[in-house]
């Protein structure tokens, strides 16, 4: 179990070296969450509100079990109640713990504009630091699981810190420790994916849920938090879990390449302007 | 249409023209009145904090180095749309009373097409068709105008992106990109032919008045609707009685 203080391994919108970069090597941290075995109880909403010290505010009732539609930004961690009939007619829960995933490569992390408003941790966890944040809300369009939640009265943008106060301090997240069937497991990235993928064999082999496996999506570089699903060829019924989340290009190829490019071409203006004075002189009135 | 447009015009230029006054010395002629000129600052305020405010958060290195003139980073993202709105507010008070100079000729086209000895100081003066503003002045014009649609458009999905969704911020993210850098190439270019480019061009947005030699230069069309007479004439007229070296196209010997 990772502990001791976090090493930072990116910053978001940083000119400069980071601050310790590779001082301390540390473990790649994981959630492990088992869809299969998840009832619904809401204990890990509940410890994260409590841990977290957040106001409770008002929410809407949609005739469903779940708490409020979406996550919010006072509202980190969400279970999703998804009423799914099986082939043969009858019904079964799918229930999904919705929160940030701690991208390996994060979308929010790459749209942010604003320097030291969103660092990764070298142990993988993405944490927004509202102190230094703008309110832009560019991280809200550049997460591909809609996560960052933008509170219009403090102007900053929240989400789920995976705990990072806890896990700094070598305990395991709140919403872990919350809760009761063992269907959340906290530890190193490796063994997490060990255990994810020999549950998911388990419910191939002996549950009949022939495509059961692991949600880990490559298409941002791993994640941090990981799904066993009853069928990962569909995660989308999990309320709404993409396929394949991708970074949109604004926020890659734009963002990288074309805007620091275009801005060294938008500048040479005022060398040719410089260089035309030099070179051909002003345009007096003649004579 | 035209006509309402006209009596607006006409009736700012008059009131806001009261408080001001464009003083005319000898061999000189009234190039902006002070409706134009007051209209054209406002718009350059604005339009220089919003450049500022908004290329503070295009990349870590202008973040760093232009958030702090605003305040940090939240106020600058606070301040960066009020001061576009101001750019945009005044600017289409612009647009109307620049709308009948600025419109788009076959003399325009025409000066496009020599743009080259323009820009190499070829001539000494201009083709006797360039009128009140040139083809160049023309473009840069409707370039703002466009980069205001463009900035408008994308820049309030991004101002209110709960209301518009994400995929209207990611488009206009990059279109809004787009327009910033060509306003930032058209600024520059417009500085410097405003200012070191054209000696005599700086006093007609700040007094507002050009010398006479000046406008049979720069924009002979004008120069003849201004005063009636013929501005080659005058040209020749004038480079007889100046003792300078009878031709300053020589310089092209001189490499
Ligand atoms: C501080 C910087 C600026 C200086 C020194 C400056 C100077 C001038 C001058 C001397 C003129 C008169 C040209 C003539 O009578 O032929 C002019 C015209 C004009 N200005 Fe500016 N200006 C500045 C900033 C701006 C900005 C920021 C904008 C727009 C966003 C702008 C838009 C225009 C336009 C559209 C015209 C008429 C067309 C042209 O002359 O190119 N100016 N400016
Ligand atoms: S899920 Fe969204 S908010 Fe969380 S790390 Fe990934 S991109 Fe960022
Ligand atoms: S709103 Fe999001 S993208 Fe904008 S500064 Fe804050 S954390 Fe960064």
């Amino acid at each position: 179990m990772p502990s001791g203080t976090l090493q930072i391994k990116a910053i978001s919108a940083h000119s400069g070296p980071i601050p310790g970069q590779g001082v301390q090597r540390e473990e790649d941290v994981c959630k492990y969450i088992d869809v299969t075995t998840c009832i619904g109880c809401k204990a890990c909403e509940v410890a994260c509100v409590e841990w977290n010290d957040m106001p409770f505010q008002q929410t809407t009732f949609d005739n469903t079990y779940q708490t409020m539609p979406a996550t919010a930004w006072n509202y980190w961690n969400l279970i999703k109640f998804n009423e799914h009939q099986r082939d043969d007619g009858s019904l079964m829960w799918l229930m999904r713990k919705d929160q940030c995933m701690h991208c390996e490569d994060p979308g929010c992390l790459r749209a942010c504009p604003a320097d030291g408003a969103i660092v990764q941790y070298t142990n993988g966890i993405v944490d927004f630091q509202q102190e230094n944040c703008i309110g832009c809300q560019y991280c809200v369009s550049g997460c591909p699981f809609d996560i960052p939640k933008f509170n219009s009265s403090t102007k900053k943008v929240y989400k789920c810190t995976l705990c990072s106060d806890r896990v700094g301090q070598g305990l395991e997240p709140a919403c872990i420790k919350a809760c009761p069937t063992g269907c959340l497991k906290f530890g190193t990235k490796t063994d997490m994916r060990a255990l994810a993928d020999a549950r998911a064999q388990q419910l191939r082999e002996h549950s009949g849920f022939a495509n059961a496996g692991v949600y880990d999506p490559p298409s941002v570089g791993g994640t941090h938090v990981i799904y066993v699903l009853h069928d990962a060829t569909k995660p989308e019924q999990y309320g709404g879990l993409p396929a394949n989340p991708v970074i949109p290009p604004t926020y890659t190829i734009w963002k990288r390449a074309a805007k620091p490019i275009g801005l060294l071409l938008a500048l040479l203006a005022a060398p040719v302007a410089f260089f035309h004075y030099v070179m051909e002189g002003p345009k007096e009135p003649a004579p | 249409m035209n006509g309402a447009i006209e009596r607006f015009d006409d009736r700012a230029r008059r009131r806001v023209g009261a408080y001001g006054r464009t003083m005319v010395r000898e061999n000189e002629l009234v190039r902006h009145p002070v409706y134009t000129r007051v209209l054209h600052w406002s718009v350059a305020i604005f339009f220089i904090l919003a450049l500022l405010s908004g290329f503070a958060i295009y990349s870590p290195w202008l973040y760093r180095a232009l958030t702090p003139l605003f305040g940090g980073g939240p106020t600058t993202r606070l301040l960066h749309p009020w001061f576009s709105l101001g750019f945009v507010i005044f600017f289409a008070f612009q647009i109307l009373n620049w709308l009948e100079p600025m419109t788009w000729t076959s003399d325009d086209r025409r000066w496009m097409k020599q743009v080259k000895s323009y820009v190499t100081n070829k001539e000494p003066v201009e083709p006797e068709y360039v009128d009140f503003f040139n083809g160049g002045q023309k473009l840069y014009f409707w370039a703002i105008v466009a980069s205001a649609v463009v900035f408008l458009l994308s820049g309030f999905p991004m101002w209110f992106p709960k209301t518009f969704g994400r995929i209207t911020v990611d488009i206009g993210y990059v279109l809004h990109d787009i327009a910033a850098l060509v306003m930032l190439v058209g600024f520059i270019v417009h500085l410097y032919e405003g200012t070191g480019a054209q000696p005599g061009t700086f006093q007609a947005m700040t007094r507002g008045t050009v010398e006479r030699r000046w406008a049979w230069t720069h924009h002979p069309a004008w120069y003849r609707r201004a005063t009636g007479r013929d501005p080659r004439t005058d040209y020749e007229q004038a480079r007889q009685r100046s003792s300078r070296p009878p031709d300053p196209t020589a310089r092209t010997d001189l490499k």
